[in-house]
């Protein structure tokens, strides 16, 4: 695919329905997860209005040149992450800018948004968040495994490393879904996803109760803003890239809001009845469960 | 209660003894015959739990009382010794090797009571007023109600009622 | 003054020696600023709105009102219907509640904790006890005014004030807040020495910067 600078426009215009789109389902999630426990939960629109009283706080300390990079670092990965696959498949308005090898780009974006995180919490020089980018570092590594073994299981499967090629070759029915072609694959990037999206019983790097609130805790008016942005931007584009390999993609945005929406549901319902882990508890999870379906999943390709 | 005071008696020479109940009792002791009256009943009655290690200031008297409350779990039977102590010259010796939370006690009555228990770790150590320049609270010659006015500033206005006279005017106007 | 605080020679690891003075190197001892509001009146308005629906809580009970606090998350109350949820750290939160009586004690950490609070901030007094002492009044040793010590934007009185009470004064901080009257954080930087004075009255063993931001 060339490049045209109309994508451009065109993919911002993606981002600002999708990140719309992730204020009002995160907050519903958040809802669903309140009925679980029998309370009414947030209003739909206070995602908003947290990130407009965050923008709107006078005043605003550093601790440092990384202290400010680690939110946007974490934003940059939000949003490459988002830009660099197709989010409508078979749209010229929507595909983004994809590319030939984008499938690696992505697996590398998941990560970046991490490491900028762990640099800002380090020189936020708060004790919590030490313990809390440490825990979530290893458990983020340790979660990346399984799902780097399906990514390279799929991409064996259909010999492609591009996102666009991944989700054609899925088009004609939902029974040339991978979940559906490539099961155990789908089942080890399930058990990876639940380990990144930061909800019991794998959010320990947050740990409400016991570290609070982990590596966030010195960040505060924009600097927190960017952030949550994130925190509601980072898990739809990560599910917008499970629904590209593993669902079918989406032709069209409403098929494409009821899959992610589907997908995100699947970690809040995990999150609402597991209570959390230890840090060797996670690890050894993944160890014990997910990577040896990982690498079944590449050796039966 | 009062078999294990006679109990104790043929071993140690022991002062008055009180029988609150069936399974509470106190027993007066000497300065420095609690360490051994401790140990034997840590170690032959059964009384393993320290509960608490508090004071009373006995002014009148002019002396201070220290209570040591010492529980048996599994029979359910609790006994407090009493040690009066010098309200001129307040030192008592640590069980802290015994028990080790009663540093905290210790610390605590340091602190409330002015009463000094050398050698109990941290017993200098500020534990709730930090910064205290005036007597112990909790002796009884301090006046807390002056210290209050005389230190934090106060709001006009507060009234004070008699509870019983008040919701007497309140129910029964008719009557005062 | 405590021994950690002293300015000291330290060995480091690789043998290399330096001399550290905590209160001049880990805080910093510039007083505050006043904000004002910076921005076209519509614009004031609309940040005043988000503000007041989006109320964070420090998570830090001072006294027995601590208790009436936790019901709220409960679904019997559940204050985050209300877009009140409760913060652990200083940082992020905008409303503190001094829940009940306030001890010498812990009168230091909560002005520790209050000035590293970010602009523009509030103050919930809960209790009788924050308004006139309660029946605390001839305690020796906690505070009988709390605005004294701290810009207080809403008392509620009572010995304890019901969870209902806590979620009525919400409503009513909201009104506060809309109306651009909440600026605690402003009166405070303005009043800084009067503030400092107050404190200092009463923590006689003061070994802290005079603001920690």
């Amino acid at each position: 695919m060339t490049f045209e600078w109309i994508q451009i426009p065109y993919s911002l215009m993606t981002l600002l329905i999708v990140i719309i789109y992730a204020f009002f389902m995160t907050a519903l999630i958040a809802k669903i997860g309140a009925r679980a426990g029998r309370r009414y939960g947030i209003r739909i629109h206070q995602n908003f209005l947290d990130l407009f009283k965050n923008y709107s706080l006078r005043s605003s300390i550093t601790h440092g040149y990384m202290f400010y990079l680690a939110p946007v670092f974490r934003l940059t990965g939000g949003i490459g992450l988002l830009l660099f696959v197709p989010t409508i498949y078979g749209s010229q308005m929507f595909s983004n800018l994809s590319f030939a090898g984008d499938l690696i780009l992505a697996l590398y974006f998941i990560f970046f948004g991490t490491l900028g995180m762990a640099l800002g919490a380090a020189e936020s020089g708060h004790p919590y968040a030490a313990i809390g980018i440490s825990r979530g570092l290893s458990q983020v590594t340790m979660a990346e495994l399984p799902f780097a073994l399906s990514v390279f299981a799929i991409a064996v499967q259909y010999q492609t490393l591009s996102v666009t090629d991944i989700v054609a070759a899925q088009q004609g029915g939902f029974m040339n879904w991978t979940v559906f072609t490539n099961p155990l694959a789908v089942t080890a990037a399930m058990m990876s996803f639940l380990g990144t999206m930061m909800r019991s019983p794998f959010d320990l790097h947050l740990a409400p109760q016991e570290i609070p609130i982990g590596p966030p805790t010195e960040y505060h008016s924009s600097y927190l803003a960017l952030m949550q942005t994130n925190r509601n931007l980072f898990p739809v584009a990560k599910v917008v890239i499970y629904m590209n390999l593993f669902f079918g993609g989406a032709t069209n945005w409403p098929v494409f809001f009821l899959k992610v929406f589907l997908i995100y549901l699947f970690s809040a319902f995990v999150g609402v009845v597991f209570p959390r882990f230890r840090v060797e508890q996670s690890i050894r999870w993944f160890m014990v469960w997910a990577v040896p379906v990982g690498i079944a999943a590449i050796l039966l390709v | 209660m009062r078999e294990l005071y006679e109990k104790l008696k043929t071993r140690f020479p022991l002062g008055e003894f009180t029988d609150q109940r069936d399974n509470l009792g106190f027993i007066t002791v000497d300065k420095d015959q609690l360490r051994p009256v401790l140990y034997h009943l840590r170690d032959h009655e059964g009384f393993s739990h320290l509960v608490l290690l508090t004071a009373v200031d006995w002014i009148e008297e002019d002396r201070f009382q220290l209570t040591y409350l010492l529980s048996n779990r599994t029979r359910s039977v609790d006994v407090g010794l009493r040690v009066m102590l010098d309200r001129g010259e307040p030192v008592m010796e640590t069980i802290h090797d015994i028990w080790p939370t009663a540093a905290t006690y210790q610390c605590e009555l340091r602190e409330m009571f002015g009463i000094d228990f050398p050698d109990s770790p941290g017993v200098m150590d500020d534990f709730i007023l930090e910064g205290w320049d005036d007597l112990p609270p909790y002796r009884r010659d301090f006046d807390t109600k002056k210290y209050s006015d005389e230190t934090y500033a106060h709001r006009e206005g507060r009234v004070t009622h008699d509870p019983a006279e008040y919701m007497k005017k309140q129910l029964y106007p008719d009557e005062v | 003054m405590k021994e950690e605080l002293q300015k000291r020679t330290v060995k480091g690891p690789d043998g290399f020696e330096f001399e550290v003075d905590p209160l001049n190197d880990y805080y910093c001892s510039e007083a505050p600023k006043a904000h004002p509001p910076a921005y076209a009146k519509i614009v004031e308005s609309f940040f005043n709105w988000a503000r007041s629906e989006s109320i964070w809580i420090l998570g830090f009970g001072t006294g027995c009102g601590a208790i009436e606090m936790r019901p709220l998350m409960t679904p019997r109350f559940d204050a985050y219907r209300f877009g009140v949820q409760w913060r652990p750290t200083p940082r992020q939160a905008n409303l503190f509640i001094i829940s009940g009586y306030l001890s010498v004690k812990t009168l230091k950490r909560a002005i520790r904790s209050y000035e590293q609070m970010q602009n523009p901030k509030y103050v919930l007094g809960l209790g009788s006890c924050t308004i006139n002492g309660g029946m605390y009044w001839d305690s020796y040793n906690t505070i009988k005014k709390l605005d004294d010590y701290m810009p207080v934007d809403l008392f509620v009185a009572g010995c304890m004030p019901r969870p209902e009470a806590l979620l009525a004064s919400f409503e009513e901080l909201k009104k506060v807040i809309k109306a651009g009257k909440a600026e605690g954080a402003n009166a405070y930087a303005e009043n800084f020495d009067w503030y400092k004075a107050n404190q200092k009255k009463v923590i006689k063993d003061w070994d802290m910067p005079d603001y920690n931001w």
